[in-house]
């Protein structure tokens, strides 16, 4: 059966080697609210890969080739129904340096070798630069806000104003490649391109490899909601909050703004690795963080004009939902039956299959406290609880953990999540 | 009721209802103009919290609200404190103790800052001592500052074990018996508690409330 006649999207991940269509098919069914053959199991490991392999976080961001074996050997080894981009989540190290990356701290650069990398929550847009960002992002990238994140980029606040020049405004302003420092940062990114391409390059092997093997990869492509990119990327979480109150009008303007750019961006990206599924972690959407109100003013209208352009454009949006999104369920739940995966941390399984199980697939979630310092029959039983309670029930659900594998999870937890899916769900 | 009755309880309305611009304008003017008592002017302000912190129970207020009613008062306290003198009155006794940090290897902060924010605003004297804080660091501090309570946060799935090291460090140290010790963040619950050795989880800042309330009403 071809995708358009199981009513899936077109544009369906490339064909892989043996079981790949079985394996992907079970993904495409659950997206189409269709019972598949069993439940589908995701892989989804970063940092646990050092775990299971008995090397350092350090060792995995920075020898690429090993990384790939290991992440190659643990896939075959639990046989899943598709992974995350474990390479490129991963292996990254040297990239990173490259570029000169000042949001997060690796090993080597702020954390231990044997610690993963944190993402530095600051102040990366200042409250009155709303204007310039809103007005003009292109420029306020290339000025403002790429110096300031990546060393790399440091220079390019010599760079023209490129909006304005015209005729000989124009061929003066290319005097601005000129100056010492803009040249230097010029040098500077394309020497960091290189290892780069190199970074992805490992990732893109790694992806044939897997595909020859059968095992297609989950999604390729990212994207983010508008709301967390601004809050976390740009104000920081104590500005973008007090900005509720004291921005408020900049915040929505910013919003929309954000948005067209983010959907171009997700709908380039998802074309081009021929990859349907976009997966957008959401950190700003639970219970806890805001008012309902809040949520359906600032939050929820821009994430789901991102999510119906990605729809139209033939993606199927993958949000995780972060922590506990209870009281969300029925506003998400506002969107086309069919097209989405909704991926709950935790958010109670059986209440979201309750509210949504209609609308979207589902994935997730076994608790990371369970994981990390449970025994291989407890996790069998709450594989059991998911399976019985969900799946049987006709939820359209994919296991896996409530964000991945944590990255402390004893090896025969995993091994216990795979057997359980398998004794209790096809 | 008296002018300066009639301006405290407009200050509490303001800050409670999040109006920051007229709040701080007020406070300003009874501070700098009116020469107000600043000791009074901060016990005003504590009772606005306390509005704001029940409306957070309540389920009325969420995360923005905290951290804005943060700002406002750290606003007034910048302009207040100076002036204070010592014939303005005796200083707020404090319900307890709280040591409060994030675990080594961790270095989230947005939620110990909002539970020190709201332990504050509720009476306690805290001392907050970052993230990532080596388990000897907090020795150091629980032998300094001689808490009651030892607040351990943590986002990460590494800070399980961080947890149980600080705790186990703590009952080496022989400093167990004389404090509680709560956990909260992102992933803990009561499987994390039981691992880590702690005598209770918060899910949120009006848990680690109640939770040092309850402690502190005991003792």
């Amino acid at each position: 059966m071809s995708a358009q006649e199981t009513g899936t999207p077109a544009s369906t991940a490339p064909a892989g080697g043996p079981g790949y269509a079985r394996r992907w098919q079970r993904i495409m069914d659950c997206v189409a609210l269709r019972q598949p053959d069993r439940m589908p199991v995701i892989m989804y490991a970063t940092f646990w890969l050092a775990k299971y392999a008995g090397i350092t976080c350090r060792q995995l961001m920075y020898e690429y080739e090993l990384t790939r074996e290991i992440a190659e050997r643990a896939i075959v080894e639990f046989d899943p129904e598709a992974y995350n981009p474990m390479v490129l989540q991963s292996a990254s190290g040297r990239a990173l340096e490259a570029v000169g990356f000042k949001q997060l701290q690796w090993p080597g650069h702020g954390v231990r070798d044997d610690q993963p990398f944190q993402y530095l929550d600051r102040e990366y847009m200042k409250a009155e630069e709303y204007d310039e960002f809103i007005f003009d992002p292109t420029g306020y990238y290339l000025h403002t806000y790429l110096p300031r994140v990546a060393g790399v980029f440091e220079g390019f606040e010599e760079l023209p104003h490129f909006p304005g020049l015209h005729y000989f405004r124009l061929v003066g302003g290319v005097r601005s490649f000129a100056k010492p420092r803009l040249r230097q940062a010029l040098e500077n990114v394309m020497r960091a391109a290189e290892e780069v391409e190199r970074y992805i390059g490992h990732h893109a092997a790694f992806t044939e490899r897997m595909n020859s093997l059968g095992y297609p990869c989950t999604n390729l492509a990212t994207s983010v909601s508008p709301y967390d990119f601004l809050a976390d990327y740009f104000r920081g979480a104590r500005g973008m909050m007090t900005d509720l109150y004291r921005r408020r009008d900049k915040v929505l303007e910013a919003l929309d703004k954000a948005a067209v750019f983010l959907l171009r961006q997700a709908v380039a990206g998802a074309k081009a690795s021929r990859n349907p599924i976009v997966f957008i972690p959401i950190h700003w959407a639970p219970d806890a963080f805001m008012s309902d109100a809040q949520f359906r003013t600032f939050w929820w209208p821009s994430f789901r004009r991102l999510m119906i352009g990605l729809i139209d454009a033939d993606l199927i949006p993958m949000p995780l939902w972060e922590a506990d999104c209870t009281k969300r369920l029925e506003i998400i739940r506002d969107v086309p039956p069919g097209k989405c995966i909704y991926w709950f941390e935790r958010t109670d399984m059986v209440r979201a299959f309750e509210v949504l199980g209609d609308v979207v697939a589902l994935r997730g979630n076994l608790s990371p406290s369970l994981m990390t310092t449970g025994k291989p029959a407890q996790v069998d039983s709450a594989v059991r609880h998911l399976a019985e309670n969900v799946f049987a029930k006709g939820g359209r659900l994919m296991l896996d953990c409530a964000f991945g594998i944590p990255d402390e999870t004893p090896v025969e937890n995993v091994r216990a999540m795979f057997d359980a899916a398998r004794k209790y769900a096809g | 009721m008296s002018e300066r009755a009639e301006q405290e309880k407009q200050l509490i309305e303001w800050l409670s209802d999040m109006r920051e611009d007229e709040a701080i304008a007020l406070a300003n003017r009874m501070l700098l103009e009116e020469k107000a008592n600043p000791l009074r002017v901060l016990e005003v302000c504590r009772m606005a919290m306390d509005i704001v912190g029940q409306r957070f129970s309540q389920g009325e207020y969420f995360l923005p609200e905290l951290v804005l009613a943060g700002e406002m008062l750290e606003k007034i306290g910048a302009v207040a404190k100076p002036l204070i003198r010592h014939s303005d009155g005796p200083a707020q006794r404090k319900l307890a103790r709280v040591l409060i940090g994030t675990v080594h290897g961790d270095l989230h902060d947005i939620g110990k800052n909002i539970v020190t924010f709201m332990l504050d605003i509720n009476g306690f004297e805290v001392k907050d001592i970052g993230v990532d804080v080596p388990v000897q660091t907090f020795l150091e501090e629980i032998s300094g500052f001689q808490p009651d309570v030892v607040g351990l946060s943590g986002f990460l799935t590494l800070a399980f074990d961080s947890m149980k090291e600080t705790i186990g460090a703590i009952e080496a140290a022989g400093a167990r018996e004389r404090l509680k010790i709560m956990i909260g963040g992102g992933q803990i619950d009561e499987t994390v508690r039981a691992y880590a050795g702690a005598d209770a989880f918060g899910r949120n800042a009006v848990d680690a409330v109640s939770l040092c309330k309850n402690w502190a009403a005991a003792a």
